[in-house]
């Protein structure tokens, strides 16, 4: 059974046909064709397939495409303007947070809304956003040095 | 991963049309956070023919304020649980109850009807469709024996969810809708000793909402032991509520999760209350962990070690709240 969808991805207003059964990564993967997002261990373990309904992160191979009618979605491939890295993307690249780049996507949204919501969380609180989000490439250290760079190349400015 | 079943997505806007819906339509399933659900049914462990999803339903996703306690809409999400002012004061052992339920992700569609009602958890049967039919299946899900229990009758998958042990100890009630009518049961009343059929629910009757009441005088906390310090589930989870001081213990209750098919209100602490507690104290309360928990071979961690633990975990937690 289809039904229509109707939705914002990446502030761009969609409607598409789309079966019931459809999983909102293999929505955002094959028919948007945003592939940026990453189906991991698709069990809603590894964190891969972070995105954002309406500021808040959420697993996209744990959420059904037609439960977000009327939402406002975002993925990574959101964050760059005009061809220019968001701050938190410079700042993986720079720190070296990007390991492999697998997970990169998911953490860099779980990252994003952490944020968003607290523009100066403490390392712990970052831990805590991306206690989801797995690396297997292990690269914690850098990953979390990369969110912490964020904070820090705020406040340089702000000084 | 299995591939979905095709099934229709049903959006009631009360819990009363949800009741409805699902009295109308057979094998059908609610959802709410659908952060378990979702993960079962990629197993192939639900095929329903339809799901009715919770999300747009109001009614169920706020937090009231009633004469000496909360009432907690089943819909309301681990996060909101977390961060509610109303939690903060007089009910944050439900909230550090919660703060170790999955990933902070997770928590964001999470609900607290959803952790109570939680599906049990067994190595024999949160697996891939090949893997269970290669081992001939088991008793939660087409096949005629239990693995972890081969000689006994009934499934043994242990209830996992962090939050009912936490309600317990707050003396919740839930409320429960189908197209019959409401009811309001202890929550202690919600479950049974048998892993594959843990819900005393009626066909079609949804949780609607958990009511506590406030504890009074009490100190409170909640431990849980897993293998990850993330996106676990517990292998012990205890949650307790002592009233008293130093080695006088007035009141104490205390709710367990992770070591049986359902969650375990302990019971007979009343005796150990209303004088002293020292070393005969702590060892009478082992006891009573001992005699009514049960871990089995239901989880990578062997049965032996959870119990350990969960008497040493109790022991410490009490003696913790006592002294501080």
């Amino acid at each position: 059974m289809k039904s229509i969808l109707r939705l914002t991805v990446n502030g761009r207003e969609r409607e598409d046909l789309v079966p019931q059964n459809m999983l909102l990564i293999d929505y955002l993967r094959d028919t948007v064709g945003l592939k940026g997002s990453k189906m991991g261990c698709d069990g809603g373990e590894c964190g891969a397939c972070t995105i954002l309904v309406n500021d808040a992160p959420q697993l996209a191979c744990l959420t059904l495409a037609a439960t977000v009618e009327g939402k406002k979605i975002e993925t990574v491939e959101s964050l760059s303007q005009n061809g220019r890295l968001s701050k938190l993307q410079q700042m993986f690249h720079e720190k070296l947070g990007t390991q492999c780049g697998f997970c990169t996507p998911g953490m860099i949204m779980a990252a994003e809304a952490l944020l968003r919501a607290n523009s100066n969380p403490s390392d712990e609180e970052i831990k805590k956003a991306l206690e989801g989000n797995l690396c297997r490439c292990t690269g914690y250290v850098k990953i979390l040095e990369s969110v912490k760079g964020v904070i820090e190349s705020n406040e340089e400015a702000a000084a | 991963m299995e591939v979905l079943p095709d099934f229709e997505i049903l959006c009631p806007n009360s819990a009363e049309e949800a009741a409805q819906m699902a009295s109308k339509k057979g094998e059908s399933r609610y959802m709410a956070g659908g952060t378990d659900f979702m993960p079962n049914m990629r197993r192939g462990l639900e095929k329903p023919k339809a799901v009715i999803d919770l999300s747009g339903i109001g009614e169920m996703q706020s937090i009231e304020k009633t004469g000496n306690g909360l009432r907690i809409g089943a819909s309301v999400t681990l996060q909101q649980l977390i961060s509610a002012d109303e939690i903060k004061s007089d009910f944050s052992l439900l909230a550090e109850a919660a703060e170790t339920i999955a990933g902070t992700t997770h928590r964001q569609t999470a609900t607290v009807g959803g952790n109570v009602c939680l599906d049990t958890r067994c190595q024999f049967y949160n697996q891939s469709e090949w893997w269970r039919k290669s081992n001939d299946y088991c008793l939660k899900y087409e096949g005629e024996i239990c693995h972890v229990a081969p000689t006994g009758k009934i499934c043994r998958a242990a209830f996992s969810g962090d939050l009912a042990p936490a309600l317990m100890v707050h003396g919740a009630k839930v409320e429960l809708t189908s197209a019959k009518g409401t009811r309001t049961i202890d929550l202690k009343d919600l479950y049974q000793e048998d892993g594959a059929d843990y819900l005393l629910l009626e066909p079609g009757e949804l949780l609607v909402a958990v009511l506590v009441e406030k504890l009074e005088g009490y100190k409170t906390a909640y431990r849980k032991v897993r293998v990850r310090g993330g996106v676990d589930f517990p292998l012990v989870g205890i949650a307790a509520a002592v009233k008293g001081n130093g080695t006088q213990l007035e009141d104490l209750r205390v709710g367990l999760t992770g070591t049986n098919s359902k969650p375990v209100s302990l019971e007979g602490t009343a005796d150990l209350c209303g004088g002293s507690f020292d070393e005969t104290g702590f060892k009478a309360l082992e006891k009573l962990v001992q005699k009514q928990i049960q871990p089995m071979r239901s989880t990578f961690s062997p049965s032996h070690y959870r119990r350990k633990v969960a008497l040493n975990v109790s022991r410490r937690l009490v003696g913790n709240l006592l002294e501080n």
